[in-house]
């Protein structure tokens, strides 16, 4: 049993403690949005906030969210959607698409910190971000538009 | 723009109400090219329907994973409808092949091998066509006018003689459809310059969704009494188990079972991460097949072995004049060979699908996300030994296909966990489970010959190509009913951008048993760089420039002639570089043509070769959707540079070694270089763009590194070590 918030509602899970985040938030909480790549923290499409933080779910046992606020896809914004969001839709970025709520998730975290970063501290903070389809190129002018543009 | 997301899944909410408004059942003419049913007829529908608000509700057939064609699909239909786009809503389409069916696929539900747009785009631009002549017809019996005064404006039918106008919207609220359709013939439709919506980048309707989490996958799909499925498959293709010692995978809390599969192990349980711990913790015995020996790297030799060997005949899968001839009396022969290794999808989705099947055993409910629904549906038929009639296929969204999609194992197999269990399975395999269990592109050894005329001119080619058959592995009935021609596997190999006046292409098959399917590019991925880089050897023989050869062989063909040029002049071609340099290669897929400049830069103390500039012009007759073109483009161009640096999958006893992202690296973001991709919209039919960007990649990026090291690095990957051993194998 743990309680913890996921985006910004209550919850309290009966699962063993060892249970991983991405499986609690998807099957248990039919929190969706949050994918799973590897299971072993190598792609990053597991990833969600943590107290505001970056971090890979798929490793997150549940134990170590027990009292701490969780943030998803779905609640990364509450009036509309995030300028991440915008500028994603804006740059025509997703292809497949299964890897993008971690992309923009750990975008999210990047912006939070670095509110106009540089190309390579945007390389530097996504590289453990995996999008076979090849849309980094259009993650990259989404990030920037999305700093640019606020 | 219609957000589809937020159902519960594409199929179900699909199904439109047949409400108030209009809604068309177009029968449509069979395609030139396209199979016969059994009773000798064929006809593709396709349903569109028109609210009274003028709302109109295209069906968009194909399985979308990425490649944009649930968008791309209705412009084509709602350009010859003449549609308002602000008022075009897309709904995924019903799975149902005698509707929907992809004409190029003989009217399966199939989405392979970058044939969507050219298979529908006739039938969808006559069926758009027709609704607009309906559409007209019922607003002219109400003016009482004539057909030949009307015209269309976007969403409205106008009478200009008297200035009337009504919408479409309007029109359904009172037209019938008629009891026969009219018929549209080619010259009905709209000349290529007056496209309004084709060539001028609609959104894709499938993005807002993929940006908040709500576009679903196969692997979010929630359906009551739902339980988890994981399954152990036997490390080769042709082997299942034998001795199975389950007793602490059943000890475990929360395991239902153990089932035994035709080829692996399944467990079920009652959370998906209880159901791979459990089949973690199996302990098999696997009963023996061809592939429980396969060594990947000893195949290759042997292979290679075979290359070189002429006596060694194979089938001929393309000849032109007299290879032979040719070659004796050319001035000079050049020999080379090349060799590639095989490769994973990588698809972001591990494989996944959700079966429920029925109390009695012989029908089933199956959610899954698949390129091939109508395949999914006989697999799963087969399965429980039914009618693919009793199977009820809910598509999702694709978390990436590039060939993987197009196998249906997991189908299968969650099907007979669902009808073991008695209830509803997801069956989810774990990213070790995906890569052990991967299908992957043939390893490929190749032999070149060329003969040169006194005057240098290539008169004779000759290439082998000796790997196993991906159609010999996923449809052995289709090889042999092609005279064993995989094109799968030899597509790109005949060089059809050049002139060449004899040329004779040759497949050997080797059989070794693996596990095999498409992969991104196929065939042309493994030819490609063989191609080219024979090619610059003969450039570098006969003291021509890489380019200038490609344009005396292109002479006669004035589309890839274009395409040199232009990205020969994005490149900045012949300007010299200080410590990088740049290759060159043209590619020819099922009418598309591209041609691509790399530039690369090695660290010769650690092999590591750096991309720093990637261009590429490309032409697919009329393009849909130029800036998903640009995209698909720079997104095959980014695969592929993984697939020429490090992706390789070796097996050993019969095992795949990789298991995940840590050895098994793909391109990530640093990795990238700048890409520029420039789309030639030609007046030709519209080709394929989902993979076009691959082979390029093979092809220019060795023949970069022959330009900036004077070494010919012969295979795929070109990794560190392998880059070392061509340096230090180079005359100096």
């Amino acid at each position: 049993m743990a309680a913890f918030t996921v985006n910004g509602q209550r919850h309290d899970v009966a699962a063993p403690p060892d249970t991983p985040l991405l499986w609690v938030l998807r099957e248990r909480l039919a929190l969706t949005g949050t994918k799973f790549g590897c299971g072993v923290a190598q792609c990053g499409a597991c990833t969600v906030h943590i107290d505001g933080a970056a971090a890979r779910s798929c490793v997150t046992s549940l134990a170590q969210v027990e009292g701490r606020a969780v943030t998803t896809i779905e609640g990364l914004s509450k009036d509309g959607p995030h300028p991440l969001q915008k500028a994603w839709i804006a740059e025509q970025a997703p292809q497949c698409g299964y890897c993008q709520s971690g992309q923009i998730m750990s975008a999210a975290a990047l912006l939070a910190e670095i509110k106009k970063p540089t190309r390579a501290q945007i390389v530097e903070h996504m590289n453990g971000n995996i999008c076979r389809c090849g849309t980094y190129p259009r993650i990259i002018a989404a990030i920037e538009r999305a700093a640019r543009e606020g | 723009m219609a957000n589809l997301s937020s159902g519960t899944d594409i199929s179900r909410r699909a199904v439109l109400s047949a409400g108030a408004g209009l809604t068309l059942s177009l029968a449509l003419p069979a395609p030139e090219g396209a199979a016969q049913t059994a009773n000798g007829s064929f006809a593709p529908n396709v349903w569109l329907s028109i609210a009274p608000d003028g709302i109109i509700t295209i069906m968009s057939p194909a399985a979308e994973m990425g490649q944009g064609t649930m968008t791309a699909l209705p412009v084509i239909f709602a350009e010859e409808l003449d549609a308002d786009w602000s008022k075009v809503r897309i709904a995924a389409a019903p799975i149902d092949a005698k509707k929907y069916g992809n004409p190029y696929y003989g009217g399966a539900l199939a989405f392979s091998a970058s044939m969507t747009v050219s298979g529908y785009y006739m039938p969808l631009r006559i069926a758009g066509a027709q609704a607009r002549r309906v559409l007209m017809e019922a607003a002219g019996a109400k003016w009482g006018v004539p057909l030949s005064e009307l015209a269309t404006e976007p969403g409205v039918v106008v009478h200009s003689a008297s200035g009337r106008r009504l919408g479409y919207g309007e029109i359904a609220g009172f037209a019938k459809p008629p009891e026969k359709l009219p018929e549209i013939q080619e010259k009905d439709l709209k000349p290529f310059a007056s496209f309004r919506l084709i060539g001028k980048d609609a959104p894709r309707v499938d993005i807002p969704a993929k940006t908040d989490g709500s576009a679903r996958y196969a692997i979010d799909a929630r359906v009551p009494g739902m339980v988890f499925g994981a399954v152990l498959q036997c490390p080769w293709h042709g082997g299942g188990p034998d001795k199975v010692d389950s007793a602490k995978a059943r000890g475990m809390p929360g395991v239902i079972d153990v089932v035994r599969l035709p080829n692996g192990v399944g467990v079920i349980a009652d959370a998906i991460e209880t159901a791979f711990a459990a089949k973690n913790a199996l302990a098999v015995e696997w009963t023996d097949g061809p592939a429980a020996k396969y060594d990947s790297e000893r195949a290759l030799a042997e292979f290679m072995d075979v290359a070189r060997d002429k006596s060694q005949r194979g089938v001929d899968y393309f000849v032109a004049g007299d290879a032979e001839a040719a070659m004796k009396s050319a001035a000079k022969v050049m020999r080379s060979d090349y060799r590639t290794r095989h490769v994973y999808h990588a698809q972001m989705e591990p494989l996944n699908a959700t079966a429920s099947v029925s109390a009695d055993g012989k029908s089933a409910e199956i959610w899954c996300g698949t390129q091939g629904p109508t395949a999914a549906m006989a697999a799963a038929a087969q399965a429980l030994g039914t009618t693919p009639d009793k199977i009820v296929c809910h598509q999702h969204y694709l978390g990436g296909g590039y060939g993987r999609r197009s196998q249906q194992e997991v189908v299968v197999d969650a099907v007979l966990l669902s009808k073991a269990a008695g209830r509803p399975v997801k069956l989810v395999w774990q990213r070790e489970d995906d890569m052990k269990g991967g299908k992957f592109r043939p390893a490929t050894a190749h032999y070149l010959e060329a003969g040169l005329d006194a005057g240098g001119r290539l008169v004779a080619w000759h290439h082998r190509v000796i790997a196993e058959s991906v159609t010999g592995y996923t449809s052995p009935a289709r090889l042999e009913q092609i005279g064993g021609k995989d094109h799968i596997l030899m597509k790109g190999s005949v060089l059809f951008a050049y002139d060449v006046p004899h040329k004779r292409v040759e497949f050997v098959r080797q059989q070794r048993g693996i596990r095999l399917s498409p992969w991104r590019g196929v065939g042309v991925g493994h030819n490609l760089p063989a191609i080219e880089g024979f090619l610059d050897e003969i450039a570098k023989a006969t003291g021509k420039d890489p380019l200038a050869l490609r344009l005396e062989l292109a002479a006669k063909n004035p589309r890839a002639t274009h395409l040199l040029k232009t990205v020969a002049q994005m490149s900045d071609w012949g300007r010299k570089r200080e410590g990088t340099a740049l290759g060159i290669a043209m590619e020819e897929k099922d009418e598309t043509l591209v041609a691509g400049v790399a530039e690369i830069s090695l660290d010769r103390v650690t092999g590591k070769i750096k991309a720093h500039n990637f261009w590429a012009a490309i032409d697919c007759g009329v393009c849909i959707q130029p800036f998903n073109t640009i995209t698909q483009t720079e997104g095959g161009i980014i695969y592929g540079i993984g697939h020429v640096l490090r992706e390789e999958i070796t097996h050993v006893a019969g095992r795949v070694k990789q298991s995940n992202f840590g050895d098994y690296q793909v391109m990530r973001m640093e990795d990238i270089p700048n890409i520029e991709v420039r789309v030639v919209s030609t007046d030709n039919k519209p080709t394929g763009v989902g993979e076009d960007g691959v082979p390029l990649t093979g092809a220019t990026m060795g023949n970069a590194f022959y330009a900036l090291t004077g070494a010919r690095l012969k295979e795929l990957p070109m990794s560190p070590a392998r880059v070392l051993a061509a340096l230090s194998a180079a005359p100096t």
